[in-house]
């Protein structure tokens, strides 16, 4: 069986202004050939301006079997939100 | 698309009623799946045989172009026909890339196509013996991928809707140029005329072929089309691409090698002739003209690029030697 | 005096042309689908260049050629491509010091074309030069990885060094005519590259841990037409289609 070459995971920045999003993923055996690769593969059409490569097994995930707890609690603090707060029409845009 | 700490982590579960209607439930609202999240064995194994296969498609389907891209005729052609080429790969890059996501490797996935275990689209087995096989190709083949593909960017798997979002949107040159290439064929000389009608002679049935069965045949359609990773039949998408072909052809002066064809009022469509399954079911068992060489030359730059992937691993495991003594 | 500046363009277009059309050929067999991707892009910079400089040579003069008279109705003979470009692709170490070996020049020689009276040779340069500059990397970390990865890719690299650098010394060749447009400052000097060439190369060299070659000696000839029996194969190939249909559009 052959060796395997790490996966990395792919951000771009489409362009200065934009935080960096996660567009896919590649194989390259470090750090400086998954740049290039990254390059050669997600930005043939003028994708980006700036590129992150990310070694997939960095990335560090929230369990999910954990999500009802790390998620729905945030779901009923509706008075997080703007929408809660009852301003007269009158007072304009706030 | 996702590391390893976020690919299917393969849980065994109990699969009760229970849960198989949970899941239903989820597919039904139109939430999608993500790899962490739990999955009947049946629709990770369904997702694995089917994006694999797509992915597989995409890398075979590299060399029957390619063949042409050294004899373009025109620079204009030639760029063109080369950018398309490396579209196809980028295209099986990404849908390997979401195969992982399920937990299979893209060596794993690599070694079932070099070693012929795995399946992939048959078109790709017929030669390509013309420059106008080159536009038949994009027009037809692509023409028919496409009305595959973009049912499936609302796949209910999401790194597969999501890859075929970015597939969809780099393919949409690909028929293009392809159809346009025609054209240009069919409005030149007799010779060049000659060559195109030739190239939709052989392409036509090969391209109709490619939705598969008959509904009423196909072993996989119920299950995929309920947990929503096909949206529509075999036979409607074949419907849709027929009516969609047929005006191109017609506009630009080549004829559809199918005597039955006939528009009917009815079903606002066209009517076609029978399908010679005979030859499909023959091709998929292997037996096309091009299946032995496809799989033979895959293999060979498998095989002749190892020593070179050998020497990318050994550089980067000396680097990371050293970064740990320096430490 | 002025009717050569047409061949001057075509040693240049020749040289992207066959170098493109060489990258093209490794489009569905690279050691992996991340370098099927790569090879294309740099074979679609090079043909691009080609393209615009065949459009400007066949505008010049009175000559009213188009880029693809130019690209596919010219013999061995009339190529003036150097030979470097035209030797096959043999393996991945071949294809990737060959790769180094050009682009290394071309940035140095398009750097200085940057300064040329010519505007569409300026244009050419200021697009061109960043291009080498991703040639130069993507292929400089392969010699590197090559060079410094197993004892068999180390060989490889080694027998690749020794098969092509006979070739590099033609990058620095002047023709007569050549040297009446340097003169006018509109092309720049390619023997006056040499050095920093060298250096750069040299460089690349050591982190790969190939002794640089102390041979002297050189095969040359393209800029003449005097090629290998290799370009002729080629140029069957590409141009088959071409001149199987006289006369017709594409």
């Amino acid at each position: 069986m052959t060796k395997t070459t790490p996966l990395w995971e792919v951000f771009i920045r489409p362009r200065n202004g934009l935080s960096h999003k996660h567009v896919g993923s590649l194989h390259a055996s470090d750090k400086t050939m998954a740049i290039n690769a990254a390059r050669d593969v997600y930005t043939r059409r003028n994708e980006g301006t700036s590129i992150w490569v990310v070694p997939s097994i960095s990335i560090t995930a929230s369990d999910p079997d954990k999500a009802d707890e790390n998620f729905e609690p945030s779901e009923d603090k509706i008075y997080r939100h703007p929408t809660f707060y009852d301003i007269p029409e009158d007072i304009g845009h706030m | 698309m996702y590391s390893q700490g976020l690919i299917n982590s393969d849980t065994q579960i109990e699969e009760s009623q229970e849960f198989l209607d949970a899941f239903q439930a989820r597919i039904d609202a139109e939430e999608k799946i993500e790899p962490n999240d739990v999955m009947p064995q049946a629709y990770k194994k369904m997702l694995v045989r089917q994006i694999a296969q797509h992915a597989h498609s995409e890398i075979v389907g590299m060399l029957p172009e390619g063949n042409w891209v050294t004899r373009a005729p025109s620079l204009r052609r030639k760029a063109a026909l080369l950018a398309k080429v490396q579209d196809e790969g980028g295209h099986g890059l990404y849908l390997y890339s979401a195969a992982e996501t399920l937990g299979v490797s893209r060596e794993e996935l690599t070694e079932q196509l070099v070693t012929g275990k795995a399946k992939f689209s048959s078109i790709f087995n017929y030669p390509t013996l013309s420059w106008a096989d080159i536009g038949a190709i994009g027009w037809l083949v692509d023409g028919a991928a496409i009305m595959n593909q973009i049912p499936l960017c609302r796949c209910s798997y999401g790194p597969y809707a999501r890859a075929m979002i970015r597939v969809c949107k780099e393919e949409s040159f690909h028929q293009r140029q392809g159809y346009e290439l025609m054209m240009s064929l069919a409005q030149g000389t007799e010779k060049q005329k000659q060559m195109a009608q030739d190239a939709l002679n052989r392409w036509w049935w090969p391209s109709v072929m490619m939705f598969g069965p008959h509904d009423a045949e196909s072993t996989h359609s119920d299950q995929s089309m309920r947990w929503k990773i096909k949206r529509f039949t075999n036979d409607d998408l074949r419907q849709k691409f027929i009516n969609a072909t047929v005006p191109q052809a017609t506009f630009i002066d080549l004829k559809i090698p199918d005597k039955d064809l006939r528009w009917n009022d009815d079903k606002e469509g066209y009517d076609h002739g029978p399908i010679d399954w005979a030859e499909f079911w023959n091709v998929v068992k292997g037996n096309g003209p091009m299946a032995r060489d496809r799989i033979t030359a895959r293999k060979k730059a498998w095989d002749e690029g190892e020593w070179v992937r050998d020497a990318a691993h050994a550089y980067a495991e000396k680097r990371r030697a050293e970064k740990i003594a320096a430490e | 005096m002025s009717s050569n500046l047409t061949q001057a363009l075509l040693e240049l277009a020749d040289d992207n042309l066959i170098l493109g059309h060489r990258l093209s050929e490794w489009c569905g067999h690279a050691p992996m689908l991340e370098e099927d991707l790569a090879l294309p892009n740099m074979g679609l910079d090079l043909i691009g260049t080609a393209r615009t400089l065949y459009s400007y040579a066949g505008t010049i003069e009175s000559n009213n050629k188009s880029e693809d008279d130019l690209a596919f109705l010219r013999d061995e003979r009339e190529f003036l491509n150097c030979l470097l470009v035209e030797r096959p692709n043999v393996n991945f170490a071949h294809t990737v010091l060959k790769q180094l070996y050009f682009s290394t020049f071309m940035k140095l020689y398009w750097n200085e074309a940057l300064n040329s009276k010519d505007e569409i040779i300026v244009g050419v340069a200021g697009k061109a030069k960043k291009e080498m500059s991703y040639h130069i990397r993507h292929s400089g970390e392969w010699v590197i990885r090559l060079g410094d990865g197993t004892t068999e890719s180390n060989k490889k690299l080694l027998e690749a060094v020794d098969a092509l650098h006979i070739y590099t010394n033609e990058l620095f060749f002047d023709t007569p005519n050549n040297i009446y447009f340097i003169k006018k400052d509109i092309l720049p000097s390619r023997k006056a590259l040499k050095s920093k060439w060298e250096k750069e190369i040299n460089s690349i060299f050591k982190m790969a841990f190939v002794p640089y070659p102390e041979f002297e000696g050189e095969l040359s000839g393209g800029r003449l037409g005097l090629h290998g029996e290799e370009l002729g194969h080629l140029l069957a190939s590409m141009q088959s289609v071409h001149r199987a249909h006289p006369g017709a559009k594409w």
